[in-house]
């Protein structure tokens, strides 16, 4: 392809872009909202990700020790725990902290307050890297000496691991149909303005144009309706999702929420959006002049 | 040269538009295609400019085979025949010059190329001084020669001419004829589709009539091309 080839399907593609104003806008438009529900979904998947990763975080195992071990004997057990498989952590509790904690959780009961810390056993709170293996960890606890009694809510945690699944099954599939929902949109908007032209293409056919030749403008015009329509998107989803995020902030109830900050997830937000954008804008033109070359 | 080699041409619905029709038009010919609706002249004109393949028979425009041509090849076929419809086919929102630079970009040309050629063919059909008039703004005989001098400026061999004249009050369709009886002289295979017949017999060209998709006349002047049918 020549320099002033190129030069020439650049000033066409953009001329295109103008003088068909209303369909242009038309094509942003309907770009630019479906690429703003992807993004706030995705976004919204995300940060409920993270959450989840959070919460699953805090998620422990308790291994009670044997209350005729001393101190020195509890520490080797910790020692021996923190070797085992999945586990990634783990906190040693002493019992008088599980007393002052328990009568803390039961403040305003006077039978369970002024509490013999004798009753209460050292324990460790063990963290886990996969929630996954969480019955198969805790019956490893269990076989290290000196751990008399594990504590395991299994509920809990088949309800994060079914929770994640659900959210990563619906997130995926709600995405893939926005897209294809989005490109057979596009393709039709584009297909509209490809059709206003279809005496434009008949004259290049009639003059000896080749298919190549026709199509690179329209090409071009995609890309830029694309890369135009990112660009928009991208700029909204950022008003929006700071908003949002200033919103949840100071809201009351919300506030445990914690919304991943905008600028540490920016580059994957606009490589999402410049993808997609240009996927459906030079994807849609493409599928749009198929039709308008068989002269 | 053209070439058609008894060549039929039957339509999907079943329309038989040509039956084994044979003729040669030289280089630098101007040749009348005459005959009533129907009777396959569009048919003839899809098939030169390889808008459509024939049932059977063989077809040489400028040296390619239309039957074997490929799709890769048609533009360059495309490139060497200048067509001109009956409704001008002008892009309404580019001026004159545009709608020329537009079919010389449309082959590749380059910019000092097209400073250059347009100028000539505008001087040629005489439109010099409204190169930057939008169809809207020209009248019909102008919009023609506007197309005429669109299927020139990639400077082809042959020019065909469906109709040229059908949308043209008489004193403008004769200046269409002279125009293009003047391109042949310089060179240029020149066929024309029409049916009015007062204008072909002004000219004293070849005249080749069809009829239900025969041929049934050939020969100079409309007169003689008709009385060529009626004596076969």
């Amino acid at each position: 392809m020549s320099r002033h080839n190129l030069a020439y399907f650049a000033r066409e593609g953009l001329g295109n872009l103008f003088s068909h104003g209303f369909m242009s806008f038309a094509a942003i438009g309907i770009t630019v909202a479906c690429l703003l529900v992807m993004g706030t979904f995705s976004l919204v998947a995300y940060n409920a990700e993270i959450q989840l990763e959070r919460l699953e975080s805090d998620y422990e195992i308790l291994a009670f020790v044997d209350e005729t071990y001393d101190a020195s004997q509890v520490q080797a057990v910790g020692k021996e725990l923190v070797k085992l498989p999945n586990v990634k952590s783990c906190q040693f509790i002493s019992r008088e902290e599980a007393t002052k904690s328990f009568e803390e959780k039961h403040e305003g009961d006077y039978m369970l307050q002024d509490l013999d810390v004798s009753i209460f056993r050292d324990r460790f709170a063990v963290y886990v890297n996969d929630l996954n293996q969480v019955r198969k960890t805790a019956s490893t606890i269990h076989t290290v000496e000196g751990v008399v009694k594990v504590r395991v809510d299994e509920d809990i945690a088949s309800g994060f691991i079914m929770l994640r699944n659900v959210a990563g099954v619906v997130c995926i599939a709600l995405i893939a149909i926005l897209l294809v929902v989005s490109i057979f949109i596009i393709s039709n908007t584009i297909r509209l303005t490809t059709f206003d032209r279809r005496d434009e293409i008949a004259i290049m056919k009639m003059v000896g144009a080749t298919d190549g030749f026709i199509r690179w403008p329209f090409v071009y015009e995609g890309f830029m309706l694309g890369l135009l329509s990112a660009v928009i998107a991208f700029g909204l989803q950022w008003l929006l999702y700071e908003s949002v995020a200033k919103s949840i902030d100071v809201s009351d109830t919300l506030q445990i929420l914690d919304v991943v900050p905008f600028g540490s997830i920016w580059k994957p937000v606009a490589a999402f959006f410049g993808g997609v954008g240009l996927l459906v804008g030079v994807g849609g033109s493409l599928t749009a002049i198929r039709k308008f070359l068989h002269v | 040269m053209i070439r058609l080699t008894n060549v039929q041409k039957q339509y999907e619905n079943g329309t038989h538009a040509l039956r084994g029709i044979s003729l040669s038009i030289e280089d630098g010919e101007f040749v009348f295609l005459v005959g009533p609706s129907g009777s396959g002249k569009s048919t003839i004109i899809k098939l030169l400019t390889g808008e459509i393949v024939p049932t059977e028979g063989r077809i040489m425009v400028n040296g390619f085979s239309m039957t074997k041509i490929s799709n890769r090849q048609i533009p360059l076929l495309r490139r060497s025949v200048g067509v001109i419809f009956q409704d001008f086919r002008l892009i309404e929102r580019k001026t004159v010059y545009e709608n020329l630079s537009f079919a010389m970009r449309a082959v590749g040309a380059s910019g000092k190329a097209i400073k250059t050629r347009i100028p000539y063919v505008l001087d040629l059909v005489g439109l010099a001084e409204k190169a930057d008039r939008y169809p809207s703004e020209l009248s019909g005989g102008e919009q023609q020669r506007v197309a005429i001098a669109r299927a020139l400026i990639n400077n082809p061999s042959t020019i065909i001419a469906d109709e040229p004249t059908g949308n043209l009050d008489p004193t403008r369709s004769l200046e269409i004829m002279l125009l293009l009886d003047r391109i042949n002289q310089l060179g240029t295979t020149v066929v024309v589709v029409t049916h009015e017949q007062a204008l072909v017999n002004k000219f004293g060209k070849r005249v080749i009539s069809l009829e239900q998709g025969s041929i049934t006349g050939d020969g100079i002047g409309y007169d003689n091309g008709v009385k060529a049918n009626e004596q076969t």
